[in-house]
């Protein structure tokens, strides 16, 4: 059997079935049925309302999403920002190799699909009523409702954290924005000779090989202009978490001499600029700390965090969480599948799980039964330089969670300048792919 | 249909269903999950495989093209960076599912 021809036949002619059969399959609901199975975007009578409340990776896709393959959804996304920061490509800025402008895009492409932006903080939400409170007392009704929170983070723990942070002089630089601006400044006010010093927390925490890949723009900045100045990586955890060979080669080939990196270096406490450590107090002159992290705050206020009272668990089918039904869940709040890491790559491919299950959803279909995603990283270990990790992930039905292909995936034989060009490619794409800008 | 990885006996068993089932009658599902593979690429090749930058585009490449590069990925018969690896993770009918997927997308411009 020619199976390419068989299926190329098939999706040529797919959508002259579903206007033929849409109908017939669904008599109770053929008119919602037959205007989200034939139309295109905005043709026919809406199929539902989503209220998207986060517009980063997960938030943003699933709105694209949501309107690409939807027809007439109804979509608005709620976010706080008045435009979007990537996290990758960050730590670029901070090495001075990349400006903010590179790493920030406008909504304006959602906008022109027809999604309604509302710049605003959600405060509240009534899974039962279907319907979220924003800051100032407006409300929005949903028939489904998406949550892309991000992280936020766990303070308590560490004597002085949230003091230190909220004095501004102590910077996690998480979240893109502001903070990478600032600690970018912190870096270029700091005398040569002077020791900028980096805490890790325990995993899981999002973008597992970003501090590393950090450390290096750092240090690269350093080595060419304060060539005197130190790196010094503290990890909460006994070794590097990602790309480890990759990272210790390019740490030992590009960096001896300014980079320090120390394993089971777990933060105890902050006073002023000083990290005390277990055995040690480290006077940093430029002090980022990253914060032990939990799923963002609104999910907490909404009583979703039922996975180690940190993140929430999700129904992988249709990212739907498990403890708030017709409220999906995306991203670095979710807990994670085995080996799933928290990235905005992964929670794009979220994103498109939810959207197609949100959409069936909505016109009582049965959902994707065999849902995959994938996740690719790229790190920056000098200017050019890059290594990936990549790996991808199939719904297993007994198990019901994702599971990494055994014998797929896997990191790059060696930092390279061709994965240098794919990673700022990558960007580009991924940006467009759920910004349509 | 063989399948050339280890995919569980169930998920196997549930594809093959899927697959079965969604053919004859107007059932969405088969259609969207070869799109909804395909979405899992977007984020390198572009929104429907529409490329940007330095990556391969992939909307209206023929489909026969898109499945021989990826089995040559696979095999290792062509060296990459990181299409080895990925390909992998895909099966031989999702990969034709993918393929006929783009092969009917239309290039932009």
């Amino acid at each position: 059997m020619n199976h390419n021809r068989m299926h190329k036949t098939f999706a040529f002619e797919l959508s002259r079935r579903r206007l033929l059969g849409a109908g017939a399959a669904l008599s109770g609901l053929a008119g919602l049925a037959l205007a989200g199975c034939a139309a295109g975007p905005s043709a026919g009578p809406s199929i539902g309302r989503v209220v998207i409340v986060g517009g980063g990776f997960g938030g943003s896709t699933a709105a694209r999403y949501l309107k690409l393959w939807g027809g007439n959804v109804d979509v608005t996304l709620v976010e706080r920002s008045a435009g979007f920061v990537s996290c990758p490509i960050s730590n670029l800025v901070l090495g001075g190799h990349k400006q903010m402008a590179d790493i920030t895009r406008s909504y304006d492409g959602l906008r022109a699909l027809g999604v309604k932006m509302v710049q605003g903080d959600v405060t509240a939400i009534d899974a039962a009523a279907k319907k979220v409170r924003l800051a100032g007392g407006a409300e929005l009704a949903y028939d489904r409702l998406i949550l892309s929170p991000g992280v936020d983070f766990m303070l308590d723990g560490t004597p002085g954290l949230a003091a230190a942070l909220d004095s501004g002089r102590v910077l996690h630089s998480w979240k893109a924005g502001p903070q990478t601006v600032a600690l970018r400044r912190q870096l270029e006010a700091m005398p040569d000779g002077g020791v900028f010093a980096m805490s890790i927390p325990k995993v899981p925490f999002r973008c597992p090989p970003g501090p590393y890949e950090r450390a290096c723009m750092v240090a690269s900045y350093f080595k060419q202009h304060k060539p005197r100045s130190k790196v010094l990586v503290l990890d909460a955890n006994p070794e590097i978490q990602s790309k480890k060979a990759l990272f210790e080669k390019a740490f030992k080939d590009h960096y001896s001499g300014t980079l320090e990196y120390r394993a089971n270096n777990e933060l105890k406490a902050v006073d002023g600029m000083t990290a005390k450590l277990e055995f040690d107090d480290v006077k940093a002159d430029v002090l980022n700390i990253i914060p032990p992290q939990r799923a963002g705050d609104i999910a907490r206020t909404a009583g979703l965090l039922n996975m180690n009272n940190r993140w929430v668990g999700v129904n992988w089918l249709t990212m739907e969480s498990t403890a708030a039904p017709g409220v999906h869940v995306l991203g670095d709040a979710t807990f994670s599948a085995p080996a799933m890491p928290k990235s905005g790559h992964m929670a794009n491919q979220h994103a498109k799980v939810a959207a197609a299950a949100i959409i069936e959803l909505l016109q009582g279909k049965p959902v994707n039964v065999t849902p995959v995603v994938m996740n690719t990283c790229y790190s920056f270990v000098t200017a050019r330089d890059v290594v990936h990790v990549a790996s991808v992930h199939q719904y297993d039905a007994v198990d019901k969670t994702f599971k990494a292909v055994p014998g797929s995936g896997g990191v790059s034989a060696g930092a390279n300048q061709i994965e240098g060009r794919y990673a700022l490619s990558w960007a580009d794409n991924i940006w467009f792919d759920m910004l349509a800008a | 249909m063989p399948f050339s990885h280890p995919l569980r006996p169930a998920s196997a068993a549930a594809v093959l269903m899927v697959a079965g089932l969604a053919a004859p009658a107007c059932m969405a599902q088969d259609a969207h999950l070869a799109r909804n593979l395909a979405a899992t690429c977007a984020n390198c090749h572009g929104t429907n495989g529409n490329a940007r930058g330095d990556m391969q585009p992939l909307a209206g490449v023929a489909a026969g093209k898109i499945v021989a590069a990826l089995a040559d990925y696979k095999s290792g018969n062509q060296p990459a960076t990181i299409m080895h690896q990925i390909a992998k993770g895909y099966t031989d009918e999702q990969i034709k599912l993918v393929a006929a997927y783009f092969a009917a997308q239309q290039p932009r411009k």
